[in-house]
């Protein structure tokens, strides 16, 4: 075979080669999403809204405390992650700037970004499950928190960085002072972006379960004290899925597809957001 | 002296300030201003000393298992054993490190495979579907990675796994490694769970660099007659190369830290085997199966010391993957 | 009007350059007193000089223009006169620059200084809200005023603009909505709102279309009954067109101040000549 020939045979051979490897990457996701449909459809059951976690050994279906349990997490989680993770962003953005600090706090960050999440299941225990002596939501909420920060100042610090100075200085000029400008003018321009951002983070931690089983664990019964245990959809999933009940593994099918549901609406609506964010220049 | 000489001295003289009619600012303007910068400066504090604090919380609570069995110690010993209290982390450092090499090894090329497809290959009405659900896998949660992986895939595995003990299991030398069972649970199976994974970070990533390729430089290796997969392979990749390198660090990182899928398809055997197709264990998978059963103080110092090891391992690689990209991204002037 | 400086005769041509005989047989005798005298101004970006030396009256309601090629420093000569380089580490100025009677440049507290001092900017920077919170920005950050007397005063400085016809039946759409023209028009709005003694205008039309680059030309004559007026222009033209007196820079240097007919017909300055022929720039 010629030089010219067996190169071609080569070009051919690869485009093949690659086109089957992203059939593959293709083909689990379909495969995935397939049975994750499947399986949770035929699992859902109005009870899984209005009942609660049944014991084991019997035939019954619900998951409300596990719904109820995951929103009040998600609700704590977004209480300290988004006002810290706007503040920093906003910091590194409006006064770090390309500095070595800020630079500095960017690469941490980054690198907080990809941070296995049951290391920070581990830091939550030890800073809150420990020294209070038991599992609580509360913990599982900064478990997720800090899971979140990461994004949202990440999103936050390009989103404001997008915003031209023009704007600023025009602000400024009218004797606007910093606090001023930053939050009645660059926040508001750069809303859709950091509202994004949000989104985001919120699809992330959906469905994390490593760091709540160092945190809030589970509960069995309905509960919304933040000073305890509570259930949740993932762990409830964990458990359930794992066990030899046909009734509890329909409801982990369900509670599965609820959950990836949820994400791929956030993970929509956030995109169509950010379509609509309109650059000042 | 007349003239605007005379003027320039007058006009240029010092005046003491005159206080005009005062248009009302506020008094408390300076401190709404201080108060709001002290704000952001301490969340951005919060943000960045998270990590360590974390490194800090989970030695101090590995402390007592540290002082018990000591560094090298524990990491050699093979003895997992809470009635005796004796701990060891070599199985779960060697699980943690198979799964993870299984998983690069197979994720690796196929993230390429991908990545070049979408941006040199396919045409462009298939370039934004497939991206799109390339990325999909991504947002899929791994606890439902776990589940798809013990109901649905392991079954199926099960059944290709007398075809691997066969086949792959004759070649000489590595032969043994496919010995086993077909259980469908075990390292490989979390291997290829972890490969599927993090194919969608890969690859991004791998596309993005791609992208920032300058078009002249394409364009004139086409130009000669090059082929695709010469100009991918000799021209784009060269040119991002350490991007491309941090983006497989990125990955890395996932993979070692990874814990749902695994635990759920690994068969938690914290005994070392020596086949792939038997199960394992991994420090994540580990964790996530004891921890709620750790009695004794020493059990559970023992189980956060695997942690600490893990943090260890996953720091410093992510800390490389940070710094390479970024080393592109800055010599291209781009954002990566 | 400041009781310091006496009304002086001739007022302008403070320059370096002796010029000041020829100036005064133009002037007539009662001539407004100088509301800005900038006195050795140097500046400097970082380690770059950009401004060499200047010194110049800016006489009171009238309306002052700077010209120049690209890079000269009119744009950074105002810039000084609102102190809007204070946002950027590493920019300082030398020299001084006496607005009624205060240095400008070690003035304590800013915020007093840019509610005399406005500024328009070369791109429109409408704020993402609507076209009355625009203009009720400004007002509010100083001023508590009921809703009518705010509505009155946003009214007010929308006629003043010129744009008042056209966007009150829409006072609470975003002000992004407008045209580019209308668009420059309100930030004017906005700067006269807080009545300014002061307006410094740079390149105000060169974004825009003839026709709201005339409307603007029109404004200049009717503002400098109530305000200063110093505009940094490109275009030649508009500068004989609108200003009363002109500066001509050239690389951070003031090569000649006149009033504006002498400036553009007989230039005493070889530059001043060649530029405004068009030989260069």
């Amino acid at each position: 075979m010629g030089v010219v020939a067996r190169r071609r045979a080569a070009d051919v051979a690869s485009k093949i080669l690659m086109g089957i490897a992203t059939a593959v990457g293709v083909f689990f996701l379909l495969w995935i999403i397939w049975t994750t449909l499947r399986f949770g459809i035929s699992g859902m059951h109005w009870d899984l809204f209005t009942k609660d976690t049944p014991p084991p050994g019997t035939d019954e279906f619900g998951l409300r405390n596990a719904f109820v349990g995951s929103l009040i997490l998600l609700a704590v989680s977004l209480s300290i992650g988004v006002p810290i993770g706007l503040m920093a962003g906003t910091w590194l953005a409006e006064y770090g700037f390309r500095g070595r600090t800020a630079n500095a706090v960017r690469f941490i960050n980054d690198i907080m970004l990809s941070a296995p999440s049951i290391e920070i299941g581990l830091f939550a225990y030890a800073i809150m499950v420990g020294p209070m002596g038991h599992f609580s939501a509360a913990a599982g909420g900064v478990a997720l928190a800090i899971l979140m920060i990461p994004i949202i100042v990440r999103t936050t610090d390009e989103m404001l960085g997008l915003i031209g100075s023009d704007m600023r200085e025009a602000a400024i000029a009218l004797g606007a002072p910093v606090w001023v400008v930053v939050t009645k003018v660059t926040w508001k321009a750069a809303r859709a972006g950091i509202l994004t951002g949000i989104l985001i983070a919120l699809a992330r931690v959906t469905g994390e379960t490593a760091p709540l089983l160092f945190t809030a664990l589970n509960d069995q019964f309905f509960s919304t004290g933040l000073l305890r245990p509570i259930a949740n959809i993932p762990v409830v999933i964990y458990q359930f899925a794992l066990s030899p009940y046909a009734n509890w593994q329909q409801m982990a099918w369900a509670a599965a597809f609820i959950t990836v549901l949820f994400v791929l609406v956030l993970s929509l609506v956030a995109r169509s957001v950010l379509g609509k964010v309109q650059v000042p220049k | 002296m007349n003239g605007p000489e005379a003027v320039l001295r007058v006009s240029a003289g010092p005046v003491p300030e005159k206080p005009k009619a005062v248009r009302r600012s506020s008094p408390s303007r300076l401190s709404a201003d201080f108060l709001f910068h002290k704000a952001a400066v301490f969340a951005a504090f919060l943000a960045a000393a998270t990590l360590f604090a974390t490194v800090i919380a989970i030695t101090y609570d590995s402390w007592p298992s540290i002082q018990t069995f000591g560094v090298w110690g524990f990491l050699k010993s093979s003895e997992w054993n809470p009635v005796t209290q004796t701990f060891g982390a070599f199985p779960f450092i060697v699980g943690t490190l198979i799964s993870s090499a299984i998983a690069m090894s197979l994720g690796v090329p196929v993230s390429f495979g991908i990545a070049v497809f979408i941006t040199e290959i396919a045409p462009a009405w298939i370039k934004k579907p497939v991206a799109g659900a390339i990325e999909l896998l991504a947002a899929i949660p791994s606890i439902v990675y776990g589940l798809w992986g013990l109901l649905v895939f392991a079954p199926v595995f099960a059944e290709i796994e007398p075809w691997i003990t066969r086949n792959l299991g004759a070649i000489p030398g590595i032969g043994p490694l496919f010995h086993g069972p077909p259980m469908g649970i075990g390292m490989l199976t979390a291997g290829i769970i972890l490969a599927i994974m993090v194919l969608p970070y890969i690859s991004s990533i791998m596309r993005d660099v791609f992208l920032v390729v300058p078009s002249s430089l394409r364009e004139s290796a086409y130009a000669l007659g090059s082929t695709t997969w010469e100009v991918a392979w000799h021209i784009v990749l060269p040119y991002t190369r350490s991007a491309v390198i941090g983006a497989i660090f990125l990955g890395l990182g996932r993979a070692l830290g990874e814990t749902m899928a695994v635990t759920f398809v690994i068969g938690n055997s914290n005994v070392l085997s020596s086949s792939l197709l038997m199960p394992g264990a991994t420090i994540p998978s580990v964790l996530a199966n004891e921890f709620t059963e750790a009695t004794t103080m020493l059990y559970r110092s023992s189980l956060i010391y695997l942690g600490l090891i893990l943090i260890a391992v996953t720091l410093t690689v992510q800390s490389f993957a940070v710094l390479l990209i970024r080393r592109l991204g800055r010599s291209q002037g781009a954002s990566a | 009007m400041t009781p310091d400086l006496p009304p002086r005769f001739p007022t302008v041509n403070v320059a370096v350059s002796v010029k000041s005989r020829d100036a005064a047989e133009n002037d007539s005798p009662a001539q407004p007193p100088v509301k800005i005298a900038a006195r050795n101004l140097n500046f400097y970006y970082g380690n770059f000089h950009a401004i060499k030396d200047v010194s110049l009256d800016v006489t009171q309601n009238r309306v002052t223009a700077f010209i120049g090629p690209s890079g000269c420093g009119k744009s950074t000569v105002l810039r000084i006169f609102n102190r809007i380089y204070d946002l950027y580490p590493g920019h300082r100025a030398e020299g001084q620059v006496i607005l009624d009677g205060e240095d400008i440049l070690t003035l304590k507290n800013i915020g007093r200084l840019r509610a005399k001092v406005g500024m328009v900017f070369q791109r429109p920077t409408p704020f993402p809200m609507s076209i009355h919170e625009n203009v009720a920005f400004g007002i509010r950050l100083y001023e508590r005023l009921r809703r009518s007397e705010m509505d009155d005063r946003v009214q007010r400085a929308l006629t003043k603009a010129g744009l008042w016809d056209e966007v009150k039946d829409k006072l609470n759409q975003s002000g992004l909505g407008l045209s580019g023209g209308q668009q420059q028009r309100l930030c004017i709005a906005r700067a006269l709102a807080v009545n300014p003694e002061v307006l410094l205008l740079d390149e105000p039309a060169s974004s825009l279309d003839p026709i709201s680059t005339a409307k603007i030309e029109e404004l200049l004559f009717e503002l400098k009954e109530t305000c200063t007026v110093v505009i940094v222009t490109h275009n030649m033209q508009q500068a004989a067109r609108a200003s009363d007196f002109t500066a001509f820079l050239l690389e951070g240097k003031l090569i000649e101040y006149q009033p504006t007919p002498k400036l553009f017909t007989t230039p005493s300055d070889p530059r001043t000549e060649a530029y405004i022929t068009g030989r260069f720039g």
